[in-house]
């Protein structure tokens, strides 16, 4: 068996066994286009080798634990992430590894490639869907080559191939992948030429940045952009772009810098090279018989194809298809960066100012309408900042995305997570919450008077220092009762606070948790030493900025809640007088506006109705045993404490599993308490995986119908090693 | 989350689609499996099947009615994992005896037409098992409850 054919072996019918890149390619070669050297690893290769390493049965497995219906685009991230952490592990057989090697080396003799996803559906289907799957640029000696092989083979269940498995056709037992390896053409300029505009079909377009092509496909270098006319091969339009960067070639993999200052005033293309890259696109679409999107690069005064493939047009995405939103969050290291000084120098600063401004508003002396106008204004405000929040701050969580994806890269672990230990025991906003809790906890647990006094309700004369304290507490993070953003109904009552306080103070809560930061050093001494000169420059600040982007997940909702909490005192006071009115504690007549503006104000979300215990025809349900994900390792057993309302966390006890829909950071401050956490919404990095994490807690997320299949006290074990919740006790 | 009425129509499903089960019988702790062929009623009140009297799970049952019956859709490949559905039954057994036992052979037979002469024969006994709870479990690791009110 040939497990890599050279493009000049491809005929027209090995198009199922090479892909649509590599057909295009070979084909191009043949018609007398000047093309890079080129092999081709062929699909039957990929087959084999999922049936041999038994990996074919695991990726079923782990695409079935849970119907996709039922997993939020994070569960599906994360099954794409486990998946692309068994390619790394399993090594290719040596009899074709060997193989491999031996034409790779013969056809490259160690110059640098190429490594692209050639999937055998790309010419059709999924080419409408550009990006599902992974290539490799400036890969050098056959070992590299080989790991990346494995990588592009990975990407065939990447989570955006996963998000369009439909439309794609992705099947188990029937999808593989091919892979092009190309010679790497270190073009002066680069671009993409589509011979026929999808927007005008008497126009062509170019576009081109100086560089590698690379910067250009994935968004993060800004390209020139040229409209051209097909019948005359004339340009009707070019619009320059603010050029600063370009993408070069690094020691290995690629780089973005700035671009030498002579450079950033010219177009990379004079229009004699515009209207020669046109002509190769219109000559391409001649040949193909199909008008094509055409990937090139200047080389000297050389122009060379990289790749072409049919244009096809996307169908329009239907309302409520978030799958596009959801592949933007995406960002290329650079992009992050940029997005880091953002928020970091921007974002945060202004949002802590807006708040504070708000703060410092004394509400009770506005009139009623001026107060209407105020919750409109405040209403505004916050809205703002939660658009900047989807916008901006969400995006950056991708930083801990990238890092994870890039420490498995290097380090190949056991436990696709274990990046996370990394990130771990950062200043988080929450943890100094939850602090400044475990610190009030401790002054009850060493007076015994005061939480005799608190347990019987009494706040009047209790140490005044204490009571000091806990004002600083209730200014900084609210009194818990409000503690869930996402409401405006929301009534303060220091009550729920004192009786956490008395939970706390009657057990030390586990340290356990504290010992990753010992693993931390290890890991990150054993990370680091993988990389060395300039590439250890760049792990270390891939590190710091996985580190930043961890901390903001939490971060971000504590400002925001901040912000919302000032949206919240107004929607109170508005409250408060009407509520005067109406009680005939005040004569004053309240002014239509202001009843109108709270009327209008968006009502709490509805929680699933509890569970319904009921018989219906003598057949009653109970869940026995639920897949999850597996999201924080460890084995808990404990009695379920169902939060379906804020103001149940008040109740949280001791030893009890924590069952909720989804873990606020502004709720985190129970989980010390907990010895389990179960989530309906899944994702290895959401809050409360995140949390439960930091504290040592095994944790299962992504639990269908969690918050009703579960019941206040039912005995629950939380298995977060497997991902499993069993409901009840063992007998029958 | 499935329904009351989809899940027992999944399992009448399963109970029709399949022909054998296997029964486990107990005596002096000791477990003890065998594989039966079944029918189940429609309501999914009541499983029957039928054994010789000379076996070991008959002479267990004499002993101690409580049964634990497992039917499953499994087909010995790869894919039973997440494609598979199995259905573990808790229940108490009675053996069924004059008129009675003739409606019951004719629902048994009509499911199990080639055991007509064995389960005929006067030294077979047809066992009716009261269900009581069924544990249904999906996607390999995924099981429901559903408890007989009774």
């Amino acid at each position: 068996m040939s497990w890599i054919i050279s493009a000049e072996h491809i005929r027209q019918a090995d198009g199922p066994r090479v892909g649509g890149k590599g057909l295009a390619l070979a084909l191009l070669a043949r018609g007398g286009f000047a093309v890079p050297k080129t092999l081709c690893v062929t699909s039957e290769t990929y087959q084999e080798y999922v049936s041999r390493t038994g990996l074919r049965e695991r990726i079923i497995l782990e695409l079935n634990r849970k119907a996709f219906k039922d997993m939020r685009w994070e569960e599906i991230w994360d099954c794409a992430t486990r998946i692309r952490n068994m390619f790394l592990r399993k090594p290719i057989p040596d009899e074709i590894s060997n193989q491999l090697k031996d034409a790779i080396h013969s056809a490259f003799k160690g110059k640098a490639v190429v490594v692209r996803s050639s999937a055998p559906e790309e010419d059709d289907a999924a080419s409408s869907f550009a990006g599902l799957h992974e290539s490799y640029v400036n890969i050098q000696g056959t070992d590299a080559i080989l790991e990346h092989i494995a990588k592009v083979w990975a990407s065939l269940w990447s989570d955006a191939a996963l998000l369009y498995r439909q439309e794609i056709g992705l099947d188990v037992k029937k999808s593989a992948m091919a892979v092009v390896i190309q010679e790497i053409v270190v073009g002066d300029k680069s671009g993409v030429a589509f011979s026929k505009s999808p927007n005008d079909t008497s126009q062509g377009v170019i576009e081109s940045v100086y560089g590698l092509n690379q910067g250009l496909v994935d968004g993060t270098v800004e390209p020139d952009r040229w409209i051209l006319d097909r019948r005359k091969k004339t340009i009707i339009s070019h619009t320059p772009a603010e050029r600063k960067h370009w993408m070069i070639a690094a020691e290995s993999g690629v780089q973005l810098v700035a671009l030498p200052e002579k450079m950033t005033h010219l177009p990379p293309l004079n229009t004699n090279e515009a209207c020669h890259v046109f002509e190769l696109a219109l000559k391409a679409e001649k040949y193909f018989k199909s008008p094509q999107d055409l990937e090139w690069t200047y080389r000297k005064r050389d122009l060379v194809v990289l790749q072409s493939r049919p244009i096809t047009t996307l169908s329009p995405q239907k309302n409520g298809d978030k799958r596009s939103w959801y592949l933007s969050l995406h960002r290329s290291f650079e992009n992050l960066k940029l997005l880091r000084q953002k928020i970091e120098h921007q974002l945060i600063p202004a949002m802590i100012t807006a708040a504070d401004v708000l703060a410092c508003q004394e509400l009770t002396e506005l009139s009623d309408q001026e107060l209407a106008v105020e919750i409109n204004r405040r209403w505004k405000i916050n809205q703002k900042w939660t658009n900047i929040y989807w916008e901006e701050f969400i995006p950056y969580a991708h930083g801990v995305r990238l890092f994870g994806q890039i420490y498995n890269d290097a380090v190949h672990p056991e436990d696709p997570y274990e990046f996370i230990d990394l990130l771990t025991r950062t200043e988080m906003a929450s943890l100094e919450r939850n602090q400044m809790l475990a610190d009030l906890a401790s002054e009850v647990r060493n007076h015994p008077a005061l939480a005799k006094a608190l347990s019987a309700g009494q706040t009047e004369g209790l140490d005044p220092q204490f009571l000091e304290a806990v004002d600083r507490f209730v200014e900084k993070f609210g009194d818990l009762t409000c503690a869930v953003t996402g409401g405006t109904q929301c009534e303060q009552a220091p009550g729920s606070l004192y009786k956490i306080l008395l939970e706390m103070a009657a057990h030390t809560p586990s340290e356990t948790g504290r010992q990753t930061s010992k693993n931390k050093d290890a890991l990150q001494e054993k990370f680091l030493s993988i990389f060395e000169g300039e590439k250890k420059k760049t792990a270390v600040e891939l590190l710091d900025l996985a580190r930043s982007s961890y901390q903001l997940r939490d971060d971000d909702n504590i400002y925001l809640g901040r912000i919302e909490s000032q949206l919240l005192a107004a929607v109170r006071e508005a409250r408060q007088r009407i509520d005067a009115y109406h009680h005939r504690q005040s004569n004053k007549k309240i002014a239509a506006e202001l009843i109108q503006v709270v009327e209008n104000l968006d009502h709490r979300p509805q929680f699933q109705p509890p569970h319904k215990q009921t018989p219906d025809d003598g057949f009653v349900i109970q869940a026995r045993q639920l897949i999850g994900q597996p999201a924080g390792p460890g084995l808990a057993k404990g009695p379920a404490r169902v939060i379906q309302h804020t103001a149940d966390l008040a109740d949280f006890k001791y030893g009890e599993i924590l069952i909720c829909d989804a873990v606020d950071p502004n709720m985190t401050f129970v989980v010390p308490l907990a010895a389990g956490v179960v989530e309906r919404r899944g994702g290895m990095l959401i809050h409360g995986a995140i949390i439960a994490r930091e504290y040592g807690l095994p944790c299962v997320t992504g639990i269908p119908d969690a918050t009703t299949l579960i019941r206040n006290g039912d005995e629950v074990t939380v298995d977060g090693y497997l991902g499993i919740v069993t409901i009840g006790s063992s007998e029958l | 989350m499935e329904t009351s009425v989809e899940i027992q129509n999944r399992l009448r499903n399963l109970f029709e689609s399949q022909k054998l089960a296997v029964v486990a019988t107990q005596t002096g702790g000791q477990p003890y499996a065998s594989l039966v062929a079944f029918v189940a009623t429609a309501d999914l009140r009541h499983i029957f099947f039928v054994t010789a009297r000379t076996t070991r799970k008959f002479s267990n049952l004499i002993l101690d009615s409580r049964v634990a019956i497992l039917v499953n859709s499994s087909v010995n490949l790869e894919s039973d994992f997440h494609e598979a559905v199995s259905i573990t039954v808790t229940g108490i057994a009675d053996e069924i005896m004059d008129h009675e036992r003739q409606d019951i052979l004719n629902l048994y037979l009509a499911k199990h037409p080639y055991l007509e002469e064995f389960a005929k024969s006067p030294s077979c006994a047809v066992i009716r098992v009261a269900a009581r709870s069924y544990y249904l479990v999906q996607n390999f690791q995924n099981v429901m409850e559903f408890h007989i009110d009774r």
